[in-house]
């Protein structure tokens, strides 16, 4: 299966038995489009945004096994080190798409951005996106262009910072009746 | 297999009713906002029939809802960021906290995840016990759907009969594992402990009592004037909106979508069983409690076939051996040394998972079960998303309550089954 005719279309990585298009998010809508229509992509299953902010620095790395991949049941395979492979930017967002139909298929959708870049918005490509992107903007920040009521929706209206980013402190809430109240 | 609805069939109803621009929200005109008689009422987070804590934010004109939004996010407990801070094997006990009536399935989302990263293959007997348990599982969650679903509209005796049978999975969740709930049963490679002999002849009841209960449960409600009423021709959505609006499970299969994903991707053990996927063409109410009904007579077939096969797999291993990712024997400690570093290295540090990415879905009770997990290859998952089915089935509340009353409100809400739970992680 290939997907050479998506819009913007960067790289396509297969792993897993997943397919992985990475896609410029420039073009987003228009690959979005193009799968849903010429290749009957028709349901969205989920928009995960990830944070690789720290990755492959010392000390989240490390691979149990030998040069020839893990190995069972002998000691003394650890210590091969691998760096994780490094990453464009700091942010992905990954649409998992789903072709409800007589052939069964899914693919994932991977555009990069930084801080503070906007993803074009794919509500008008499928509804159910739209609590899915809110999602991703309350607790990663990922500013979606053109989603008709961007707002919080699982933290309150008012919450300041976005939890799932690497850099949000853990236990970070302010806590009432301290000393600094 | 899946087909989108049948051209012979007439269409639930024509064009699309999905909401413009919002797709979930429900906005009232200008027109009917001008005359004044536009009443904006709160319901919930904290009202019985919202399975949890859901708001509803409904504008009335009269008894008719004409305006509607949800708002969720009352139980938000930040799973997702805990699970980055555990190690994978400890990370399993939470899915299972996340949808609170069915976590053998969340909780086997997240394993089936962590092994195809390690790449690792589970024993024939635990593929099969985790069909059986996750079946079991299922009844149990529809059963606690049934109940309250009715008990929301005042068929109040129904939910001693669904707690009934509820018992006795809770105590077959008890003999196996320990636990009645929030078992944390399956582990990477397998499960983990071997099921106990007395499992199979108690089950074996069970299977056997199951369908006449269903037959109660269908005698007490399929022919009441007043069920019928509040449910069939209420709530409608769809083939196209259900798939638009990224509807799965019994929602989508009451709306005349063939699918299912034990059949469509089969996992674990369900391609070698047989059973048949409840299919209904109204889209409303009453086709989403006709499929729930079904659907318990086909898991009690497939929990036999379950454990048809387990009985003959005695003394075969019930997971992997795979000393990297799996604890040594309980004996091997007080003989073997590399045993007894392998169990410190697994218990204190974890076992590592190649770098990676992958999303695993299954079919849960509540529909596709979605688990996108990242690993940079170290002992802690580098993030864990899970895509909730009920998250999404709220999204179509809007348009299930177009042209529909303020009674019905309890019915549609109740028939997407939900658990606010997994809503709000």
């Amino acid at each position: 299966m290939t997907y050479e005719g998506v819009p913007g279309l960067v790289e396509t990585v297969e792993a897993h038995g997943e397919t992985t298009l990475v896609v410029d998010p420039a073009r987003l809508i228009e690959a979005c489009t193009h799968l849903r229509d010429a290749e009957g992509f028709n349901f969205l299953s989920d928009i995960s945004a990830t944070d690789y902010l720290g990755w492959g620095s010392v000390g989240v790395s490390g691979y149990i096994g030998t040069a020839r991949g893990r190995d069972l049941n002998l000691p003394a395979t650890q210590g091969l080190q691998v760096l994780p492979q490094a990453k464009s930017k700091r942010f992905a967002v990954n649409y998992h798409l789903l072709s409800v139909s007589d052939r069964p298929r899914r693919v994932r959708l991977q555009a990069w951005v930084d801080d503070g870049e906007a993803v074009s918005s794919v509500v008008g490509v499928w509804p159910t996106a739209d609590w899915h992107e809110r999602e991703a903007w309350d607790l990663m920040g990922i500013p979606f262009d053109g989603h008709p009521n961007l707002k919080r929706i699982l933290l309150d209206d008012d919450w300041e910072g976005h939890p799932l980013r690497k850099d949000y402190p853990i236990g970070g809430e302010p806590v009432r009746f301290s000393e600094e109240e | 297999m899946a087909t989108a609805p049948a051209k012979t069939r007439a269409p639930i109803y024509e064009g699309t009713r999905i909401p413009h621009p919002i797709p979930t929200v429900l906005r009232v005109s200008d027109e009917l906002r001008a005359t004044g008689d536009v009443m904006t009422v709160n319901f919930g987070p904290n009202h019985p029939s919202t399975h949890g804590v859901l708001r509803l934010v409904v504008d009335l004109f009269g008894e008719d809802v004409v305006g509607l939004e949800a708002v969720v996010g009352y139980l938000h407990t930040g799973f997702e960021k805990n699970m980055e801070q555990k190690t994978w094997w400890k990370a399993i006990t939470y899915p299972e906290r996340i949808d609170y009536l069915s976590y053998q399935n969340n909780e086997l989302v997240f394993v089936l995840a962590i092994e195809q990263l390690l790449e690792l293959e589970t024993p024939p007997k635990a593929s099969w016990m985790r069909t059986c348990l996750c079946e079991l599982n299922r009844i149990h969650s529809h059963l606690v759907w049934l109940g309250t679903a009715a008990l929301e509209l005042g068929a109040i005796s129904m939910f001693w009969y669904c707690f009934r049978e509820r018992e006795q999975i809770l105590d077959l969740f008890e003999m196996v594992t320990g636990a009645r709930m929030h078992t944390r049963y399956f582990q990477a490679g397998g499960l983990a402990e071997d099921i106990p002999r007395g499992f199979y002849p108690e089950a074996r009841k069970f299977v056997e009592w199951m369908p006449h209960a269903v037959d109660d449960y269908e005698a007490l409600v399929d022919r009441n004037k007043i069920w019928l009423e509040r449910t069939q021709g209420l709530g409608l959505l769809s083939a196209d909106d259900a798939i638009a609006l990224g509807q799965s499970g019994p929602v989508l299969r009451a709306s005349g979508v063939d699918w299912d994903l034990r059949r469509v991707q089969p996992y674990l053990s369900y391609a070698d069983c047989e059973f048949r996927v409840p299919v209904h063409h109204e889209g409303d109410v009453y086709a989403r409690y006709r499929v729930h009904m079904e659907e318990m007579r086909e898991s009690t077939k497939i929990i036999a076939q379950c454990l048809d096969r387990l009985e003959g797999m005695e003394g075969e291993p019930w997971i992997a051996d795979d000393r990297k990712v799996v604890l040594p024997p309980r004996e091997e400690l007080h003989t073997s040394m590399e045993s007894l570093i392998h169990h410190f290295k697994i218990v204190t540090e974890g076992y590592r998972v190649p770098e990676g990415e992958i999303y695993v879905t299954v079919e849960s009770p509540r529909g596709e079960m979605g688990c996108y997990v990242v690993s940079d290859g170290g002992p802690k998952p580098w993030r864990v998303k899970f895509r909730a089915p009920s998250f999404v089935a709220l999204e179509a509340t809007a348009t299930c309550m177009t042209d529909a009353l303020i009674a019905d409100m309890i019915a549609v809400v109740g028939s997407l089954d939900t658990v606010m739970g997994e809503v709000d992680r």
